[in-house]
């Protein structure tokens, strides 16, 4: 009897295991053909240059305030919590350095990919989803237009373009919000902390920053549209759409850079 | 595709299969559309009216096979299916993002022909008057009209490209009487005037009697009653008869 009982609840845990196994090896598989049918599409006329152009006003430019705000006042803190911490070492001298590189390889990109991934996935997703509840996406295909291309591709390509050139603009801000605290607040020098920033920086450094942002913008956009465009039952189908998008690509981004840091800094 | 008389077909479905898990929404439907008709398709909800629109549209697998003018529709030739072929959804579907212009030339701007903006612009204006609208409209967003407005903007996108082809899902759902009188009849004067095959799901059976020349009662998956519009009230079959019955006021 007991015997009987143990081998039923293993058979349930693995049938729940499996189920799980199936459902996201097929969620995988409509997301890899996803992605690569807009890419594909993307590369064959029309072009719909002006969804393009909307997307670089909306995501990129619209991005700018939010992106440029959180990387100077997390420069500002940093390099506050560097010199407190640096302090108990003696090593108050190496802010500068700190700052430039930990916003260049690690927060520069990652709050960038965050920020973005707050604003600009869930737009997308809560946009698709309502065009997909209101039929909206159906009328495009009854218009001889191919919604995937129309509407997907131009959001993940100009997310993947743009989202380097925001972490670029991240990352110097944030290494001034940096200079800012630490020669108005802490004493420094300010050519001795402009030196000391570009003297341990190397090319590596930023390339580093520029690849994973822009693996984060294929993410983010891939999870926003993916949610989006799949989403269904009225309003809470949007909803989840909305969070879904958010926090698979919030999680991705995390779980990429540490992959991408192992990768790129092993040595 | 002919039939026995001899009529050319616009639409044909022959053995049409549609389930939803193991629940069969369309059992084997055979629906011939000829050219010229207006062929309504009625039935109460949850008969898979919306569904059969959906599986014509290539929005939704299927099992068994659709023609359009004789020619087996697949996914590689869907293309020349819709480019004859214009459609007012239910809830009018007009993109919030464009304007009442740009939603209606929508088709003409992004085929291969690339027209200018300010022809597309003219096209426009000239549809909303067809439609009973002032060129006013034309600038305005779709959440700045009226229900009965944006249906009739959604009945001019359709038309655009003077498509040969129209399907109507639910055309006067959500309006009022005399909304709904007027809507039904400029679609019906804008099919009978440029001889458009049209397709009708409504559960409004004085929209089918406004617009259709053919009616199909849809009853448990399949054809449960055929005939012409102006007979439906007469047909001796008990769902149709209960069923208007039901809407009599």
């Amino acid at each position: 009897m007991n015997w009987n009982r143990k081998q039923n609840l293993t058979l349930i845990l693995l049938n729940a295991l499996g189920n799980n196994i199936i459902s996201l090896t097929s969620l995988m598989g409509s997301l890899v053909m996803f992605v690569s049918h807009a890419l594909n599409r993307s590369l064959m006329p029309p072009f719909f240059i002006k969804e393009y152009g909307k997307q670089i006003v909306a995501i990129g430019w619209a991005s700018l305030p939010v992106v440029g705000l959180t990387a100077f006042f997390t420069g500002g803190a940093l390099a506050l919590q560097i010199y407190s911490g640096g302090s108990r070492l003696n090593a108050e001298s190496t802010v500068p350095s700190i700052v430039a590189i930990g916003f260049l390889r690690e927060l520069g990109p990652v709050l960038c990919g965050l920020m973005v991934a707050g604003r600009v996935s869930s737009a997308i997703a809560a946009e698709l989803a309502t065009m997909r509840v209101t039929e909206q996406i159906d009328a495009l295909v009854t218009l001889a237009t191919d919604p995937i291309k129309y509407l997907v591709a131009p959001r993940i390509i100009i997310t993947t373009l743009f989202l380097p050139i925001l972490t670029g603009v991240g990352n110097i801000i944030g290494i001034y919000g940096g200079y800012l605290v630490s020669t108005e607040r802490l004493g420094f020098n300010p050519s001795m902390y402009i030196e000391s920033t570009f003297k341990y920086i190397e090319l590596g450094d930023i390339t580093s920053s520029l690849i994973k942002a822009a693996i984060f913008g294929f993410l983010i956009s891939t999870m926003g549209c993916f949610f989006g465009f799949k989403a269904s039952k009225g309003a809470l189908g949007v909803g989840r759409a909305t969070t879904n998008a958010v926090v698979s690509a919030s999680i991705l981004i995390l779980a990429s850079n540490y992959l991408l840091t192992e990768l790129m800094f092993k040595s | 595709m002919t039939d026995q008389s001899g009529e050319k077909m616009a639409i044909e479905t022959k053995d049409l299969l549609k389930r939803f898990d193991n629940e069969i929404v369309i059992n084997k439907l055979n629906l011939r559309i000829p050219f010229g008709t207006s062929m309504g398709i009625m039935g109460p909800s949850g008969t898979g009216k919306s569904v059969l629109l959906k599986c014509i549209l290539g929005l939704t697998e299927y099992e068994g096979n659709i023609f359009y003018e004789g020619t087996l529709l697949e996914k590689q030739n869907r293309g020349t299916f819709y480019k004859n072929f214009g459609m007012l959804f239910q809830g009018s579907a007009l993109f919030d993002s464009l304007t009442v212009w740009q939603n209606i030339t929508f088709k003409l701007i992004n085929s291969a022909k690339k027209i200018l903006n300010s022809e597309a612009k003219e096209i426009a204006i000239h549809l909303l008057r067809d439609v009973g609208l002032d060129e006013n409209v034309c600038k305005l967003m779709p959440s700045e009209l009226s229900g009965g407005m944006q249906k009739r903007v959604a009945l001019a996108r359709a038309l655009a490209d003077k498509p040969s082809l129209l399907f109507f899902d639910e055309p006067t759902t959500g309006l009022d009487p005399l909304t709904s009188s007027s809507i039904n009849d400029l679609i019906s004067t804008i099919v009978k005037r440029d001889n458009i095959t049209s397709l009708i799901i409504s559960h409004d059976p004085s929209s089918i009697n406004a617009i259709c020349d053919e009616v199909i009662f849809i009853e448990d998956g399949g054809v449960g009653w055929r005939g012409k519009a102006s007979e439906m009230k007469f047909a001796n079959h008990k769902l149709l008869k209960k069923y208007l019955g039901s809407l009599q006021v």
